[in-house]
């Protein structure tokens, strides 16, 4: 989904348009700090209130909704959506004591992030160079095939994609939810084709004159010059597959491949004595969310510089 | 994904290779070339072009799951024009577009202004992007609690301003706001990082000579940077109003589409036809129409905005 520029582009563009420095602190700026300001507040809230709320016991969040700390704070939500508390611990602080095990999820997320990650990194940068290096018959026109499938919605073909796992015996099985995603996915073909595209042919030709054929100039040359765009790409990939809902809820709803996302689904509709165990359910979501936070926090920069444009005039 | 499209193109004709006399490669390269384009085109073979022949063949159909599709004709999509579900489906399905879109690209457009008349610190523009990271599952679990008609903080708040407390997810006029609202608040960030980057193109001499001339940054919004922004905002424009008429996930997990259909956006409606109903034609025969709207509403975008021509000479 994410329209990109390399880092550097960006890093230039920013370079060569400096915010206006005004010395004087004029009403306006300040005005616009504070609305920064707020906004940035309602951006983080939610995040505060989850962890807020992920630290509480469960069963005095109704008497008092309004504190801004955890109330009576305890890991007894941790415990329970690991399946470690006792079913009467667990209802003591208002879960359902129905076993969640959350560790599975976990598993089974990262073993499909994982799977669909290192596919479409390494087939969307063969194909890439194919298309941006490699002289062939029919490139351009299969280069434009491909991206007509960024036009048909996600839907129209996850219809027909469950019968055909269906068929081949694959639902509830991790490669029903990795295939699909696994072999092409056309924002990564574009991403490092754009990339191979912007790499001087001269870099190549020494090598072709030295007698180096296409494959050794890919692996010795190409990718390690790619290595930045390589780690972006999988990085965002990884965030797109985690968070992935629609087709794992398809085609892997068994509590053996049950991936996050899903198994949060289920548990928010586990509400035992007519409301949710929000401390529980908000542990659980902190959990769903941490691997993202941390590769965020590690590489936050090259995220945001990767969001933007290249190539429009 | 428009963006990339159109970038791609851009480039094929500037830096491709195809000028070279040798336009098809020696056998070798295209040997190689095909061997790096294989798993890719397995892929888009068996997930994306197999399965939207399928998708329109089934819509043709009745097919229950179980038994063999039944060819007939246009039935379906002379079901679809007489389907009360359907246009109650579109109804809530263009009212969420609309709510969300409208609030999104004012916001979105407002912080990418502060942004880039502010400051261009990597931290500021990793918080606000922040949400997008975050699965939509748990961005919709996170506000399902913090908007609980009865202990959620939001109706704390509301109780302090002397307001009654709202049912937010519950209350059939408020779901499709809310959820809009919800999804608005996760895009936001990485909406005006897309505004910002179109912004930083604009060069910085402008915004000078505007100064010069005494224009206040109100004028130079106006003047400057809609106009010189308009080709962007055209294209995430699009690409935000296709991502919001595909709202599925944040439904799912809260409302199901209710209460009474109140929440029931077209995706919804399509998967709850599929696999609640295992009406598969009909689900097919309504996501080629979904399909239709799709490429419809980008084409008059693209038209009306002019997108493809741009205001800096």
């Amino acid at each position: 989904m994410a329209a990109t520029a390399t880092p550097l582009e960006t890093d230039q563009r920013i370079e060569s348009s400096r915010p206006p420095q005004q010395g004087r602190r004029s009403l306006g700026r300040v005005l616009a700090w504070t609305a920064l300001g707020l906004i940035m507040a309602v951006t983080l809230f939610p995040f505060y209130w989850m962890l807020r709320t992920a630290f509480s016991n469960g069963a005095f969040l109704a008497t008092e909704p309004s504190n801004l700390l955890p109330v009576e704070p305890t890991m007894g939500a941790f415990e329970r959506v690991f399946g470690l508390a006792s079913t009467q611990e667990a209802q003591a602080q208002a879960g359902s004591g129905a076993a969640v095990n959350i560790g599975r999820y976990l598993l089974n997320s990262i073993v499909v992030a994982t799977c669909i990650t290192a596919g479409q990194v390494l087939f969307g940068a063969l194909a890439a160079y194919a298309f941006a290096r490699l002289r062939w018959p029919g490139r351009d026109a299969v280069f434009f095939l491909f991206l007509t499938a960024l036009m048909v919605p996600p839907i129209f073909t996850q219809l027909p994609n469950f019968l055909l796992m269906r068929d081949l015996g694959l639902l509830n099985s991790y490669a029903a939810i990795v295939l699909p995603f696994f072999f092409m996915t056309p924002f990564a073909i574009f991403f490092l084709r754009q990339f191979f595209l912007g790499i001087p042919n001269e870099v190549e030709e020494s090598a072709r004159l030295d007698g180096a054929g296409p494959l050794r100039r890919f692996f010795s040359i190409i990718l390690p010059m790619a290595s930045g765009p390589l780690i972006t790409l999988a990085i965002l990939q990884y965030v797109q597959a985690w968070g992935e809902y629609f087709w794992p809820l398809l085609v892997g709803s068994e509590e053996n491949v049950r991936v996050l996302t899903v198994g949060l689904g289920i548990f928010r509709a586990q509400t035992p004595q007519g409301s949710p165990d929000w401390a529980g359910l908000m542990a659980a979501t902190l959990l769903a969310a941490l691997p993202v936070l941390v590769l965020f926090a590690v590489f936050s920069r090259r995220i945001v510089d990767s969001i933007g444009f290249s190539g429009i005039k | 994904m428009a963006i990339a499209t159109r970038a791609a193109r851009l480039r094929t004709s500037s830096t491709g290779e195809p000028l070279r006399p040798d336009a098809n490669g020696s056998p070798r390269e295209r040997l190689t070339a095909l061997a790096f384009i294989a798993p890719a085109l397995l892929g888009f073979a068996v997930f994306y072009f197999w399965p939207t022949l399928r998708g329109f063949y089934f819509s043709f159909t009745e097919y229950d799951v179980f038994n063999a599709p039944v060819w007939v004709g246009l039935d379906n999509y002379r079901a679809v024009l007489e389907d009360a579900v359907f246009w109650n489906s579109m109804k809530v399905t263009v009212l969420y577009v609309v709510i969300n879109i409208g609030t999104q690209t004012v916001l979105a457009l407002l912080l990418a202004v502060l942004l880039h008349r502010l400051t261009r610190s990597v931290l500021v523009r990793s918080v606000i992007v922040l949400p997008y990271l975050i699965s939509n599952v748990v961005v919709a679990l996170v506000f399902y609690w913090m908007l609980d008609a009865q202990i959620g903080i939001a109706n704390q708040f509301l109780g302090w301003l002397g307001v009654d407390p709202v049912a937010f997810f519950g209350d059939q006029n408020w779901a499709i706001p809310t959820i809009a609202l919800v999804n608005t608040w996760r895009h936001l960030g990485y909406t005006a990082l897309l505004l910002f980057a179109g912004m930083l193109m604009i060069p910085g001499t402008v915004y000078e000579a505007g100064r010069v001339d005494g224009a206040s940054e109100w004028q130079m919004f106006w003047r400057i940077t809609l106009p010189l922004l308009r080709p962007v905002l055209a294209l995430v424009l699009v690409i935000t109003v296709i991502g919001s008429f595909q709202a599925f996930d944040t439904v799912a997990v809260t409302t199901s589409g209710g209460p009474a259909e109140a929440s029931n956006v077209i995706q919804y409606y399509i998967f709850d036809l599929a696999f609640q109903r295992y009406q598969f034609g009909y689900a097919s025969a309504v996501s080629v129409v979904l399909f239709l709207i799709l490429t419809i509403v980008a084409f008059f975008q693209l038209r009306l905005m002019r997108a493809d021509q741009s205001d800096m000479a």
